[in-house]
């Protein structure tokens, strides 16, 4: 029987708009509305919104927050103040990625983890097998949350002129909670796409008036499509194509978030053997010569012989190169390396690069 | 929505063909290039090449994702629209005004097994 797709609280917004929609993550999803390279455009140039309420939000509570998350996380969060934010991993004890998430500090007993929708339910069970033990409370109020993320270099005036509030002082991968509406709405200066943005979590009725009002004030509605694009030309990871079970943070090139100097934290022990090791392979960036475009699964090839895979490849619309993120075995990982990508029927000789198409605009 | 042309027969896989005497001209139908979005890469064969009536004979790459071409009809390509290595939105544009390639039928009945203009219409209305 096939699995029924969830719905997040601003479904019928997208299909109201026309928009195409898809399964990801298990929700029906918006890809696009007027075009994946318009959107795309939207937020590198100007300002675009995206319903991101797929995602997943997990609060841990208790005297042992802040140690529990520790144990779990591959960042560190030991003393740092009230409001801020970490990227990191949870790793398996062999130290494959059992998700990318981001940990909210409230205060030192409460954080806010928010997870990827296809791993809700695996994160969960997971949180939950390893919080015995720890004086905590682990609630997953993934349903109770929609989100959406403003992003481009006009989100701090269109979320200041849309919501009313000041979010100028709020530095990237801080937030702050707001009392709007008559409930505790979460602003992060956080997003996906390598631009400067905001990503909101409120109720179902609050996101739906925020997403109203958005739409009134002629923001662009931008889909997953060029999420994934944006994200790409930036070189941040998306799990199930640079993460997975079996791949480290360490061979996703992610190493400057595991604090292997943390006392402990669950996967430590293989990860500091690899790190002493060496990896044997990485995600690197590859630059095709040419127009034809690599995806995701296509081999990576030196002499004929098999030495990687693709994870995500597009036409940046940035800059209209053919570029793609790739595992790739050492020695071959190397800057500059020559290789080359089959596409169907034919090898196209490529190289390796950096895996940074476009470069960040944050504002810090 | 998307248009269909009068007097051309069409394959499953929505792809178009217009017969000139042995030659097929194929491009692929408005629907088609509707689904994909914005085509930004079109992978062609090479003249001389041999396709198959079901196989595919390159792709059309829309910024998202590849898309397979599958060929209507088997036979020997005899020219392939090189415009669209530079401008493969031009088929974004006129899908049926942009053909991708010319096949010499090594089976011309094969056409008979497309679908007319009307079962087409009603192919895409599903």
């Amino acid at each position: 029987m096939e699995e029924t797709l969830q719905k997040t609280c601003l479904h019928d917004r997208h299909v109201a708009l026309g928009a195409l929609m898809s399964p990801f993550g298990g929700f029906d999803m918006p890809i696009q509305y007027a075009g994946i390279t318009e959107e795309h455009n939207a937020v590198r140039g100007n300002v675009g919104v995206f319903d991101v309420s797929h995602m997943g939000e997990v609060r841990v509570k208790g005297p042992q927050a802040c140690e529990f998350v520790n144990h779990i996380f591959t960042n560190d969060v030991t003393g740092a103040p009230d409001g801020q934010i970490f990227y990191g991993m949870m790793c398996h004890e062999n130290g494959g990625v059992v998700d990318d998430l981001l940990v909210y500090k409230v205060n030192d007993e409460e954080y806010f983890l928010v997870i990827n929708a296809s791993n809700i339910a695996k994160d969960v069970a997971w949180i939950f097998k390893n919080a015995e033990g720890y004086d905590i409370t682990v609630t997953d109020e993934s349903p109770l949350y929609g989100e959406v993320a403003i992003q481009g270099p006009k989100a701090e005036e269109t979320v200041e002129k849309v919501l009313g509030i000041p979010v100028e002082d709020i530095v990237f991968y801080t937030f702050r909670i707001f009392d709007l509406d008559g409930e505790k709405v979460i602003v992060s200066r956080t997003g996906y796409t390598g631009e400067d943005g905001f990503e909101i979590y409120g109720s179902h009725d609050f996101t739906r008036k925020v997403w109203d009002k958005l739409m009134e004030a002629g923001v662009q509605p931008c889909g997953l499509g060029c999420r994934d694009t944006l994200r790409f030309e930036v070189g941040l990871p998306l799990y199930g194509d640079e993460l997975a079970d079996d791949i480290t943070p360490l061979e996703a090139s992610l190493s400057i978030f595991v604090k292997l100097d943390k006392p402990e934290f669950i996967g430590k022990e293989a990860l500091a053997a690899q790190k002493a090791e060496g990896v044997k392979r990485r995600i690197v960036g590859i630059e095709l010569e040419g127009n034809a475009i690599p995806r995701h699964g296509y081999p990576v090839e030196v002499n004929g012989e098999k030495v990687g895979e693709i994870t995500t490849g597009y036409r940046s619309i940035s800059t209209g190169k053919s570029v793609a993120m790739a595992m790739i075995d050492k020695p071959y990982d190397k800057l500059g390396t020559e290789v080359e990508v089959r596409i169907r029927k034919k090898t196209f000789p490529a190289k390796v690069v950096k895996k940074r198409f476009y470069e960040k605009n944050y504002k810090k | 929505m998307s248009k269909i042309e009068e007097g051309l027969r069409y394959a499953e896989s929505h792809e178009w063909v217009k017969v000139e005497g042995d030659i097929a001209v194929i491009g692929i139908s408005d629907y088609a290039q509707h689904a994909l979005g914005n085509i930004v890469y079109v992978d062609l064969p090479e003249v001389g090449d041999e396709v198959e009536a079901g196989e595919d004979f390159g792709a059309v790459e829309s910024v998202k994702a590849a898309s397979d071409l599958i060929s209507p009809v088997s036979g020997e390509v005899v020219e392939v629209n090189s415009e669209l290595e530079d401008k493969p939105e031009a088929i974004n544009e006129n899908a049926f005004g942009c053909w991708i390639i010319k096949v010499k039928m090594s089976d011309p009945a094969e056409i008979d097994a497309l679908l007319d203009a009307a079962a087409y219409a009603k192919l895409c209305e599903e």
